[in-house]
């Protein structure tokens, strides 16, 4: 067994920054000790996604979900308010809902039958007079997670109580979310049925790397740079420019660890730019759906939402990647080589038929555990963690492309990785 | 009519191609205009044009996606995964003339080195159609019995 454990028991030195290179010690890839630390300096402290408030139409609609390393309840009351309530009867502890999702009129804990009102207040205790006088059922409810906040319908939540609130949190990143809600004429976006839940076998960290990373895009996807080709698309950079790919996008810094790359789009976008993949009777619509954009938008933020994707981190696991398609990822360490990724599409409430089904057919061009990308970075991540069980003789990861450049960071530069691991660099060393 | 026998014997045949990596000649058990589908796992009666699949290929992409397996660049089935797939239960639940639904229960174990074992197990729910005398699939739906796909990973190869 290998001793993976710090001695020292704190977290400094692990990013390096020098003149002429950027590193990230393998170590915090592998540590149980860095995994512990990550969950009190990171998940305890930052906002943490739990769920959108499309998922929650109707009184007593609920998901279960883990969030933060815990059991919760994202739940909208009878009184029309969303909650994130802790999974956990107040009696003896157990989940007082088994199910995925569905619509309560309770929660029923199956274990002694202690019953909670949607809202999480205690509702009924069987053989209620067995307990002493004064004893107060009224604060017996379900726990609520201390802070609960959205923007733009994207809940998070934050066991911090001191925590900023979350528009504060978001900075930078506000911006990128609404081009992507701007798609949608009454600036409403909607979770798409259907969930892609799937595990892999590497540390949380490298899925935000490798969600931003477009350095990695020309060898990892060989097979689907060739089936865009194959369809049609132009996949060649422009000769002599030096450039991996068609267009040359950046890299940015959105503040406090949010981070996003602002591509020019070359490979199709159901919001509104036509390639050969969606057919030709998709012209037309494409068409209107870009004249609506222009209309309402004016003609520059209309190309920014259009011609533009957008692969964008929520510090610490949420993204939200919107090229061939929105999907909507977040992921949780379950231990130091291995997460759980839970993923959705996102579409504007107001599409039609054809233009969901448009927008779901591109989704799998790309994106998912089945689609023509992911497997093979989920592959790719599983070869790296393979790679730092030799953490201590191979101590240092490489991220230095582009750290000369005074000016913009591109997409293929790692500018916008170092952002995030400055930000857990900070987090995880705590206060000087 | 179809008759169960002809479709036991073309899953298996199925089957066999598929666990050999002989992707080219599992196209030529398929329609011209066939379609694949593997549903979510919490939503395994959906339909993809409102819900968002695992899998959904028309027969364009279907035949992309055997270029995509035949390529040593595919990195999550290169070296190929081993598989061995087990089909039972088969039934016909409707047939007329030249055209059939079917029924089977599959079990597929897929191997990988320095992985390890995984086991799919679900259920087909396919449509046949006779085309020039030959039976062949015109849908084919592999709907997963796990609630979500969790450790089974990436469904990268043909389920």
């Amino acid at each position: 067994m290998l001793d993976q454990t710090r001695g020292s028991g704190t977290f400094h030195g692990l990013v390096r920054e020098q003149p002429a290179s950027f590193s990230v010690k393998r170590e915090v890839f592998v540590s149980p000790d860095v995994f512990e630390g990550e969950r009190r300096a990171l998940f305890d402290k930052c906002w943490i996604y739990v769920g959108h408030a499309s998922e929650l139409r109707n009184p007593g609609d609920f998901k279960t979900r883990w969030v933060a390393g815990r059991p919760v309840i994202f739940v909208r009351g009878r009184d029309g308010t969303v909650r994130t309530l802790i999974n956990s009867c107040r009696h003896r502890g157990a989940v007082v809902c088994r199910e995925r999702e569905g619509n309560a009129r309770q929660f029923y804990c199956m274990y002694h039958g202690w019953t909670y009102h949607p809202e999480g207040t205690l509702k009924g205790v069987p053989g209620e007079d067995a307990y002493p006088p004064g004893f107060d059922k009224s604060g017996l409810g379900l726990m609520e997670v201390p802070r609960l906040e959205q923007y733009r319908d994207f809940y998070f939540l934050n066991f911090d109580r001191d925590a900023p609130d979350l528009k504060t949190y978001l900075a930078g990143a506000t911006d990128y979310i609404d081009l992507v809600c701007d798609q949608s004429p009454s600036g409403k976006m909607e979770i798409i049925s259907g969930t892609q839940e799937y595990d892999i076998k590497a540390n949380w960290k490298l899925l935000v790397e490798n969600s931003v990373d477009d350095y990695h895009l020309v060898a990892t996807h060989a097979t689907w740079l060739n089936y865009m080709r194959n369809s049609g698309v132009n996949m060649t950079p422009p000769k002599d420019s030096g450039l991996l790919l068609p267009t040359k996008g950046a890299g940015k810094d959105l503040g406090n660890g949010h981070l996003t790359t602002d591509n020019p789009n070359y490979r199709g976008r159901p919001v509104a730019r036509w390639i050969s993949v969606y057919g030709e009777e998709a012209k037309a619509d494409i068409d209107a759906i870009r004249r609506e954009l222009v209309a309402r938008l004016g003609e520059a933020r209309a190309a920014r939402v259009a011609d533009t994707n957008r692969n964008l981190v929520i510090f610490p696991n949420l993204v939200i990647n919107d090229g061939s398609s929105v999907t909507v990822r977040h992921f949780y360490p379950v231990g130091p080589d291995h997460m759980r990724v839970i993923a959705w599409a996102l579409g504007p409430v107001e599409e039609t038929e054809a233009q969901r089904a448009r927008r779901l057919h591109a989704f799998l061009t790309f994106y998912g555990p089945g689609g023509f990308a992911t497997p093979d970075d989920v592959a790719a991540l599983e070869c790296a963690q393979q790679g730092y069980a030799a953490w201590r003789e191979v101590e240092w990861n490489d991220l230095s492309r582009g750290l000369a450049k005074t000016g913009e960071q591109t997409n293929t530069d790692e500018g916008h990785l170092r952002v995030f691991w400055r930000r857990w660099r900070d987090l995880m060393e705590g206060p000087a | 009519m179809i008759s169960r026998a002809e479709v036991e014997d073309l899953l298996y045949r199925e089957a066999e191609l598929l666990d050999a990596w002989n992707l080219d000649d599992w196209l030529t058990l398929l329609t011209d205009d066939a379609a694949y589908y593997v549903p979510p796992n919490d939503k395994p009666d959906a339909d993809h044009r409102f819900t968002l699949f695992t899998i959904a290929d028309d027969i364009v992409r279907l035949r992309e996606r055997v270029i995509r397996l035949s390529d040593p660049n595919c990195h999550a089935e290169y070296p190929p995964s081993r598989t061995r797939r087990m089909i039972s239960n088969v039934r016909v639940t409707d047939a007329e003339g030249d055209t059939a639904s079917i029924a089977a229960n599959f079990v597929i174990y897929r191997y990988r080195r320095n992985e390890d074992e995984r086991i799919f197990v679900g259920h087909y729910r396919h449509k046949l159609r006779r085309v020039g005398g030959a039976l062949k699939i015109a849908e084919r739906r592999a709907i997963l019995d796990a609630e979500e796909l969790g450790m089974l990973g990436s469904v990268s190869f043909i389920l």
